[in-house]
């Protein structure tokens, strides 16, 4: 098998491998390969087409393929180097990676290498769905992909379960193209999609969105002829006395989404429970030297413009981490924890050198309350917000030099 | 004075809006609050005197490297003719090449938008 060298090698051609090879470059690394498993870079934004991308980044309300597009456009005119229709089949703690392409197996060794696989979508599987298997049932990414590039209509009646963003999007999506959407059946009491989703997609068009609701039984032999749906108690157990039946020929999944990860855990990168993506430091490096995550595949992002801005950090953290700059310079020796009504905080360990910008996601929804970073006892940062959301990523910064001493850091919602 | 409560859809942040207005049939604002940008302020407004949306959809493309070319409204267009612009956009089929920003159907069903490509589409054999 032919071997071949790079500096750095990007897994995946979305939003956040296309923004890491793209700051890389600029960052004046020139030997950069990114691999891509479709026919086409750009990743799941080819299939949301949908507005509302680039409000940060491009200051304008663009679609998945605008700015998938913008991104694109720049990755080819800086001339990076591209492998399409090609998977990793593996990857191990020393960066040399097996790829397998229509031309044949290669084997590649890295100097560095940046995860952004994405992120999966749960399935009927996942979540254990009680009933007969018909056609009709189909996660809400894989509905978007059949609707939105092969032009395929998948039903006519169509309930949704689970409230996320992708679900609520296809509500609309599948209204405007003809079909009757029952409802929307969430198992938590709030949401899980952002509220201007809820307004723009369901209640505009009079779609109905039953809370602290799920489906506990499928129906049809061949085709999905309904679903049972009852409403759940504090526990998230059933009621009985609830039981209806829904009739329906589409059930569309919108129940969370998952790091894909699968590569990662056979290089030796510690997982967080919290995020299922890897552990990572302030330059978004892994436990295992030399390989940095960014974008789903680290934690699920709710706006691409998070993903981009988070991988052209990614992007500059390697050149330096290839010139030698990172590990004997930046040991990143102070734990971040979470402490009250916070779910997950990222990075996972921090330097204390450099000013670092913090992602976190609350547990619960709450308003008027602040986070809060405290290096045991002493405040370092605060973040007053009006709304707090486990939909919504809140983002802090913390000055280097508030940290220098810092043993470590907590991160709590008061 | 009467109250109503909105999401502001400007955004991801997607802000409670609580509007205070006086009574009677005639929209007359006395405040506008919850909002955290000017652009949701003025959003607000609109919503409540005639609310408008932009759309995406799709549009068969014949002898090009994808089956649809994904489409917008290039400006908002009013909410009660959503429906009227998504029949004009069923009704098209373009040839490819098609160009990100290429206008597909100018002013569909008499409103002040174009629909524009939002997919490079290339033509193939």
């Amino acid at each position: 098998m032919q071997t071949i060298k790079r500096d750095l090698v990007i897994i995946g051609g979305g939003p956040a491998g296309l923004a890491a090879a793209v700051s890389a470059r600029k960052s004046g690394l020139d030997d950069i390969l990114l691999i891509e498993r479709d026919r086409i870079l750009g990743g799941i934004l080819n299939q949301c087409i949908h507005d509302g991308f680039g409000l940060h980044t491009f200051k304008e309300a663009l679609t998945g393929p605008e700015y998938a597009q913008r991104f694109i456009n720049e990755f080819q005119s800086l001339g990076i180097e591209a492998m399409l229709e090609t998977i990793v089949l593996s990857l191990d703690k020393d960066r040399a990676l097996t790829v397998s392409s229509k031309k044949g197996f290669l084997k590649i060794q890295a100097g560095a290498v940046i995860l952004a696989m994405g992120c999966r979508e749960r399935t009927a599987g996942a979540i254990s769905l009680p009933g007969t298997r018909p056609s009709g049932v189909y996660t809400a990414g894989a509905a978007q992909n059949f609707v939105n590039l092969q032009n395929i209509m998948i039903g006519k009646h169509i309930v949704i379960l689970g409230s996320g963003d992708i679900g609520l999007i296809m509500a609309r999506r599948m209204t405007l193209e003809g079909a009757k959407v029952e409802a929307v059946f969430e198992l938590l009491p709030t949401p899980s999609g952002l509220a201007r989703n809820v307004q723009q997609c369901l209640n505009d068009y009079n779609i109905p969105l039953f809370l602290s609701t799920s489906v506990f039984e499928l129906h049809g032999k061949d085709r999905l002829t309904g679903v049972t749906v009852a409403t759940v108690d504090e526990r998230f157990q059933m009621i009985p006395e609830t039981r209806r039946f829904v009739p329906c020929d589409t059930l569309l999944l919108s129940v969370g989404l998952i790091p894909e990860n699968e590569l990662s855990l056979n290089a030796g990168v510690r997982l967080e429970p919290a995020t299922s993506g890897a552990s990572v430091d302030d330059q978004f490096m892994t436990s295992s030297p030399g390989i940095f995550s960014c974008g789903n595949v680290l934690h699920v992002h709710d706006l691409v413009d998070h993903v981009s801005e988070e991988a052209a950090l990614v992007g500059r953290s390697v050149v330096d981490f290839l010139s030698g700059r990172t590990l004997s310079t930046l040991p990143a020796r102070i734990p971040m924890v979470t402490g009250k009504d916070v779910r997950y905080v990222l990075p996972q360990n921090i330097s204390g050198k450099e000013d670092v910008t913090l992602s976190l996601r609350v547990t619960r929804p709450m308003r008027n309350a602040s986070v809060l970073v405290t290096d045991r006892g002493r405040k370092v940062a605060r973040k007053k917000l009006i709304r707090l959301h486990p939909a919504e990523m809140i983002r802090i910064k913390v000055k280097a030099k508030d940290i220098e001493t810092a043993e470590k850091l907590e991160v709590s919602v008061q | 004075m009467k109250k109503k409560n909105l999401v502001c859809i400007v955004c991801p942040n997607g802000c409670d809006a609580e509007v205070l207005m006086e009574d009677g049939s005639e929209i007359k604002i006395l405040s506008i609050d919850g909002c955290t940008c000017d652009k949701g302020k003025e959003w607000v407004e609109q919503e409540l005197t005639h609310p408008m949306r932009t759309i995406a959809s799709g549009i068969p493309v014949e002898q090009g490297d994808f089956k649809l070319v994904s489409v917008r409204t290039d400006a908002p267009i009013p909410l009660g003719k959503i429906f009227d612009v998504m029949t004009v956009i069923k009704r098209r089929r373009v040839k490819a090449p098609v160009n990100i920003g290429d206008i597909l159907v100018p002013n569909p069903a008499g409103t002040a938008c174009n629909i524009i490509a939002t997919r490079n589409v290339k033509f193939t054999e």
